[in-house]
């Protein structure tokens, strides 16, 4: 056992921080604050950054080599995870490089490849994930919104929620009930590709904790989508679900963003005081905060064991679940302990910071900290709660052949 | 020993639940959220026709001479309505001030109005160097002439821009720290020199940052000796966290009972999920928090009620600990319970959640009370 990196591996970290540095470096880097309060907005450098990573061929490493992906081994894939997210660059949309990319590569027509993952990989398009319905939450296979097959069409009805970005997609790619009468209700799902343009779609904003928008109810009425837009095969769209699901357990454990997070923290603790002294000195802060980062030391460890065990670097089955669960709750707490840091300042409304010219009341990262620690309450709920991937854990200790 | 209300006890709990019953509802609340002012003025009258206003003060004062019991009576169901109007900051807090250091000439100047409802008031206290410590405090009265004339900088100050007479704290001697030398003035909104910075809080509430620049006052607006204001101010903040407290338990409350019920028919899987035994004990974890943080409000509130002692410190430390813990567990189960809906402004769990949290940080949050509790 070792934990140095090969020196190949080596080798690759250095190209790696040498591209960071020159199409992100830190001058260009917005402070934390401003990247937070306008997360929407893309910035001149940003795009660079994009065009960078386009004409690198960086842009998507994971996918297979035919579609642009790099080709790269487990281990360079983390390296480059954690230094872009240690140099918080930009990220591509997760939707369509992460999630959906990978499912066209393994279930797209030859067509769909090449209309669609293009744009993708240039960062030219922004996809949304319409699964959840009101009804259908959890148990995402009790679906409800219908499409009919009417000659070469798909026509749609129904309503999505708890759609991210609905309001700023181009593309939706969504969960459908092609089949309303079968055995399993997992049976008779499809995989559709939604232009969000299309003539029935309405997309209304929904306000979150914090007086936030960054999810939506998307709403489709009798909204046609070409047969051509059918991912995989009619009916069979939850076996591309699973698939995504899976992608989505992958690099959860905010490890890194985490580690840069608490770094935060404990800079920021410094800035206050209390009793003449700083908060960062208080030996019960710097209690909580060493508790918290032996949990996240905890939580890379893992992730590390688990990425030089696996072939693959997929972490699917129950550690991925693991990383994905423990990586949240590091999350959350950092973010509650960035609340507390602030003391009586953690009271002003987040908008309230911004009503004037005259700056932040009490401190620049007010506002980013308290929204952070609402915003983060969803991260033990979105993408499958706590609860179904404690289940999922459990199922794979009791029938482990049936993982 | 007795923990049942009197009948006059019941009455007022009754006529107050009857009130958030009836006029409270979540709809109505985020209506008063909205008031310009951000809070009902209509709402204000009622408390001060209902009597509500002069319950905490004594029968001499032209109150009804109720004890700490009333006002935890009172406040917890205020926290099962998340009630925006400022009983806190215009009654317990500089109202509390009055009562427990005023003079008699400051009382019949300023209680009538308190209890009638045509006065607003807010206790100026904290500073932004100086966390949860009372004492640290680099606002300074420095006398002149036959008054005083205050400099510095107030933090935070909850109702802020309703007050019409802000009771502040500053330094007439002594170092930034010390116990010594802290003195409390009774200073009007509109005095020359005092300026005002107004926002909402993340709990719907609006506050103040206070600037001090040359504020001239007369010797008559100091509220007890000079430098033996800090006894006063830890009396009121403590009766101030026995009021929050309560809320919190009134919300606690609320976030339970409307979490069982979610459960019980939000169905999956073709069932409710509060069938799934790992939701129940995670409820039955909320209920057990919610009744710890009731029983030790009690506690709190019989021990103020037999007098301000080392005694009754500590039971409200205790209590804000206590509060402090369950609020954030029972917020956060209840949000994951709901699953996105907890999440959303629509829904009124997230807003007892949010008002959990500014209750954890007023007046001292887990860590300072434990520290205090372990030195009393």
């Amino acid at each position: 056992m070792k934990l140095a990196l090969s020196d190949e591996d080596q080798a690759f970290l250095d190209e790696v921080l040498a591209f960071i540095v020159r199409h992100w470096p830190p001058s260009t880097r917005r402070p934390l604050e401003a990247a937070a309060v306008y997360p929407e907005q893309r910035q001149p450098e940003e795009a660079g950054w994009f065009d960078a990573l386009v004409a690198r061929g960086w842009s998507v490493p994971h996918w297979p080599v035919a579609q642009g992906g790099t080709g790269w081994t487990p281990v360079q894939r983390y390296l480059w995870d954690r230094e872009t997210a240690y140099a918080e660059t930009p990220r591509m949309d997760a939707y369509g490089a992460n999630l959906l990319g990978p499912l066209l590569c393994a279930w797209g027509t030859a067509e769909q490849r090449d209309r669609f993952l293009p744009p993708i990989r240039e960062a030219r398009v922004r996809w949304c994930q319409g699964f959840s319905e009101p009804g259908a939450g959890s148990d995402l296979a009790s679906l409800s919104t219908r499409a009919l097959r009417r000659d070469d069409k798909f026509v749609v009805n129904g309503s999505k929620t708890w759609v991210s970005g609905a309001h700023s997609a181009d593309w939706m790619f969504c969960l459908v009930r092609t089949h309303a009468e079968t055995a399993r209700p997992q049976d008779g799902i499809s995989f559709l590709l939604v232009d969000m343009k299309s003539v029935g779609v309405e997309v209304a904003p929904i306000r979150t904790l914090g007086d936030q928008h960054t999810v939506n109810r998307v709403t489709l009425t009798d909204v046609e989508v070409p047969v051509a837009n059918l991912l995989g095969q009619e009916n069979e769209g939850w076996a591309c679900a699973k698939a995504l699901l899976d992608l989505e357990r992958v690099g959860v454990a905010r490890v890194a963003q985490s580690q840069v997070q608490l770094g935060r923290l404990k800079a920021f603790a410094g800035t206050f005081t209390q009793d003449g002294g700083t908060l960062q000195e208080s030996p019960d802060f710097r209690r909580k905060v060493a508790e918290v980062e032996i949990d996240l030391a905890g939580l890379e460890a893992l992730e590390l064991r688990v990425l030089s065990q696996s072939g693959s670097g997929e972490l699917a089955g129950p550690q991925g679940s693991v990383l994905r669960l423990r990586g949240a709750e590091i999350g959350q707490r950092i973010n509650e302990l960035f609340v507390e840091a602030l003391g009586y300042y953690g009271l002003p409304y987040p908008e309230a910071l911004l009503i004037d010219n005259e700056g932040a009341i009490g401190h620049d990262y007010a506002l980013p900290a308290l929204q952070g620690m609402l915003s983060s309450r969803s991260w033990t709920v979105s993408g499958g709660t706590s609860e179904i991937h404690k289940n999922s854990i459990a199922k794979a200790l009791f029938e482990p052949g049936q993982v | 020993m007795d923990f049942s209300f009197s009948e006059e006890q019941t009455l007022l709990q009754d006529s107050v639940e009857r009130f958030i019953q009836n006029d409270y509802a979540f709809e109505a609340r985020q209506n008063n959220v909205k008031d310009e002012q951000g809070f009902s003025g209509g709402n204000w009258k009622t408390f001060a026709e209902l009597g509500w206003l002069g319950v905490p003060f004594s029968e001499a004062d032209g109150g009804f001479g109720g004890s700490a019991i009333e006002s935890m009576i009172m406040m917890e169901q205020f926290g099962k309505g998340l009630v925006v109007e400022p009983f806190l900051p215009t009654v317990v807090l500089a109202g509390g001030a009055l009562k427990i250091g005023g003079s008699a000439a400051q009382k019949e100047k300023y209680l009538a109005g308190i209890i009638d409802g045509s006065l607003q008031g807010a206790l100026a206290y904290a500073e932004p160097q100086g966390r949860f410590n009372l004492a640290d405090l680099t606002t300074t009265a420095k006398k002149q002439d036959d008054g005083y004339v205050l400099n510095g900088y107030k933090a935070v100050v909850l109702n802020g821009p309703a007050a019409d007479v802000l009771v502040v704290s500053a330094r007439t001697s002594g170092d930034q720290r010390d116990t010594q030398g802290v003195s409390l003035f009774l200073v009007p909104a509109n005095a020359q020199g005092l300026a005002r910075r107004d926002y909402p809080t993340v709990d719907a509430l609006r506050a103040s940052e206070f600037t001090l620049e040359n504020v001239k006052v007369a010797a008559d607006a100091l509220i007890g000796e000079e430098g033996k204001g800090l006894p006063i101010v830890e009396q009121v903040v403590d009766e101030g966290i026995l009021a929050i407290g309560s809320e919190a338990v009134g919300c606690m409350e609320v976030l339970y009972k409307d979490t069982v019920e979610y459960c019980k028919t939000r169905e999956q899987f073709g069932q409710p999920i509060g069938k799934f035994q790992v939701l129940q004990h995670r409820m039955v974890d909320m209920f057990m928090e919610h009744e710890q943080s009731k029983s030790l409000m009690y506690m709190a509130a019989m021990r103020l009620d037999e007098g301000y002692t080392a005694e009754a410190q500590k039971a409200v430390s205790a209590f804000k600990v206590q509060v402090g813990k369950s609020g954030r567990f029972v917020g956060q189960s209840a949000v994951q319970l709901h699953g996105g809906m907890g999440m959303t402004e629509e829904l009124r769990i997230g807003h007892y959640f949010k008002r959990l949290t500014t209750i954890d940080t007023l007046f001292g949050n887990v860590d300072f009370h434990l520290k205090r509790f372990g030195a009393l």
